[in-house]
């Protein structure tokens, strides 16, 4: 099993080597220790990756944001208020997580030209503000928390949203945390709906920096800036991995058991 | 009387208002869409047809004798036979390596794991390295055994299995997550009174693990089905779909179907097949099979 482990880190491990290789020692068969950090400088030089950074983290950011509150709202009337037709909407609900909207990139397409936000920040967010995955994994949570305590909290006198603030928000603090790993790794990695939507530098997210940063570099000969161009993209959300691991991986798992 | 029904007024208001923030994107971009896609894949709408002319199921007969679809739809098949039983099945022993694991878990775990975690543009980039011909490591390693060159993303009859790999690479992973939770879950009195009854490795893993996880396979086969249809990105990178279509998927043909070529009647057209055969394969887990499975 460990064999296997490694034979998993290989590919990886190629990557980082040949990212801090010199280009000639890297391409050739012989054998040496040197390395150098001129790839990086090289790329960071030739695309504009710190613009990137800031427009992923914008991005992911937002989308995050957005989607706490409306999640918040959505699974509190899934899970606590009886209103007509729920069971009905409800099902409406999953046919997101059934259809999402990168597969729908097309019609999404011409919805959004219809708005007038191509080529927008607000644009590459707007379809993921609601998220019915978000929406279930919560009300399950908010659920499992004793019908009493919202009973005692009325009694005092706490309105509806004030204790959905007060009680609800916080004791599934665990929950939230997971959604958040899962929905900002998501869209950190997303690519295709980015790709068709933007078409100048300052709305462009890392994925699609890297792939047009990778394209333009067509003969074989850069492969060592390709490779220091591709960790530049994995590291932040690798290293945040590394160190989070055991969160990172009890989140995945989580959302999974649930879903 | 009054009084119930004005409770019950303020009780339907809040229930929707709460919903609507999300009704309202859900509606902009998962409804609005299927229906528009549904209507507009019965037009024949393409560059040589500026006013769009009303073709009723045209565009889906017309998808029936495209060899370029049927080509892509087989690859897709190909591509899901490929991937969803290998990578479960490597799931399931990888999470019974880093259940039973005492020493290293973590570092098994994260070793596992981490293809996920790196986008699949970045995927393709690292694999399209490792595949590449004369620089690549699979290159340096076929230079010690033969002095032919090998280019398996090159060739019609290699480039799908090699694709297939690098998605088992990335996905296994992922899978393993859930077994692990559902072999947490299966109680440990189980497994001790096998051990005291003297019942075999092999006999546990058939008449207690496997059964008691199906819930979770079923999970994971939905997931991993419906990622099948989903994973695109690579080919953007690595293949363009090529050579000859050997490696296009669906959703990458209705990409260039609907921007480079700018068919839009084809494009809704395929769109609407495999919004079908989602909902196909998703609903599988939400009504009727699951349950069986679970109490069976």
């Amino acid at each position: 099993m460990y064999i296997l482990g490694l034979l998993w880190l290989i590919p990886m491990a190629w990557v980082v080597w040949t990212a801090f290789r010199p280009k000639d020692a890297a391409l050739g068969f012989h054998w040496s220790l040197e390395w150098t950090l001129d790839n990086f400088i090289t790329v960071w030089q030739e695309a504009p990756f710190g613009q990137y950074y800031l427009t992923t983290l914008i991005l992911t950011g937002g989308v995050l944001c957005v989607q706490l509150l409306s999640l918040t709202l959505a699974a509190y009337a899934f899970a606590r208020v009886r209103f007509a037709g729920r069971d009905l909407v409800f099902i409406l609900f999953l046919v997101q997580i059934m259809v999402p909207p990168d597969v729908l990139i097309f019609s999404n397409y011409h919805v959004l030209k219809e708005l007038g936000l191509l080529d927008t920040k607000l644009g590459v967010m707007l379809p993921y503000f609601a998220s019915s995955f978000g929406i279930f994994l919560l009300r399950q949570a908010f659920k499992q928390l004793p019908y009493e305590l919202e009973e005692a909290a009325r009694v005092e006198g706490c309105s509806r949203l004030g204790l959905l603030w007060r009680i609800y928000v916080p004791l599934s603090r665990p929950v939230y945390l997971s959604f958040a790993v899962v929905s900002f790794s998501y869209h950190w990695n997303n690519f295709l709906w980015p790709l068709v939507v933007t078409n100048s530098v300052e709305n462009r997210p890392l994925t699609v920096g890297l792939a047009l940063f990778a394209k333009s570099t067509e003969s074989g000969g850069q492969w060592t800036e390709v490779c220091a161009a591709t960790l530049l993209v994995v590291a932040p959300i690798f290293i945040g991995f590394l160190i989070f691991q055991r969160q990172f991986i009890s989140s995945f798992m989580h959302s999974g058991i649930k879903g | 009387m009054n009084t119930v029904w004005s409770e019950r007024l303020k009780r339907n208001s809040l229930g929707w208002g709460l919903l609507l923030p999300s009704l309202l994107i859900l509606g902009l971009f998962t409804y609005y869409p299927i229906f528009k896609t549904t209507w507009l894949s019965l037009f024949r709408m393409d560059l040589s047809t500026p006013v769009p002319v009303f073709n009723g199921l045209g565009n889906y007969a017309a998808l029936l004798e495209d060899p370029v679809f049927l080509k892509v739809f087989i690859n897709n098949i190909w591509f899901g036979l490929g991937t969803v039983p290998t990578s479960m099945a490597l799931a399931f022993v990888m999470a019974l390596f880093a259940d039973k694991a005492i020493r290293g878990k973590g570092f098994i775990r994260v070793a596992y794991f981490y293809p996920n975690m790196i986008p699949m543009i970045a995927v393709a980039n690292i694999w399209l390295f490792l595949y590449t011909p004369k620089f690549g490591l699979l290159a340096h390693v076929a230079s010690w055994f033969s002095e032919q060159e090998v280019s398996l993303l090159g060739q019609p009859g290699t480039v799908m299995g090699a694709l297939i790999v690098m998605i088992i690479w990335k996905e296994a992973g992922y899978f393993m997550l859930f077994y692990l939770a559902a072999l947490q879950q299966i109680p440990k009195d189980l497994y001790e009174s096998a051990s005291v009854d003297g019942v075999g490795m092999w006999k546990v893993l058939w008449r207690i693990t496997i059964p008691l996880t199906m819930p979770t396979s079923l999970f994971v086969a939905i997931v991993a089905i419906t990622n099948a249809f989903k994973l695109v990105d690579h080919l953007w990178i690595m293949t363009k779909g090529g050579p000859d279509n050997a490696s296009s998927l669906l959703l990458y043909y209705i990409y260039e179907t609907a921007f480079s070529y700018n068919d839009q009647g084809m494009g809704a057209a395929m769109t609407v097949v495999l919004v079908i055969l989602l909902l196909i394969v998703s609903s599988l887990q939400f009504f009727g099979w699951d349950r069986k499975i679970h109490y069976e």
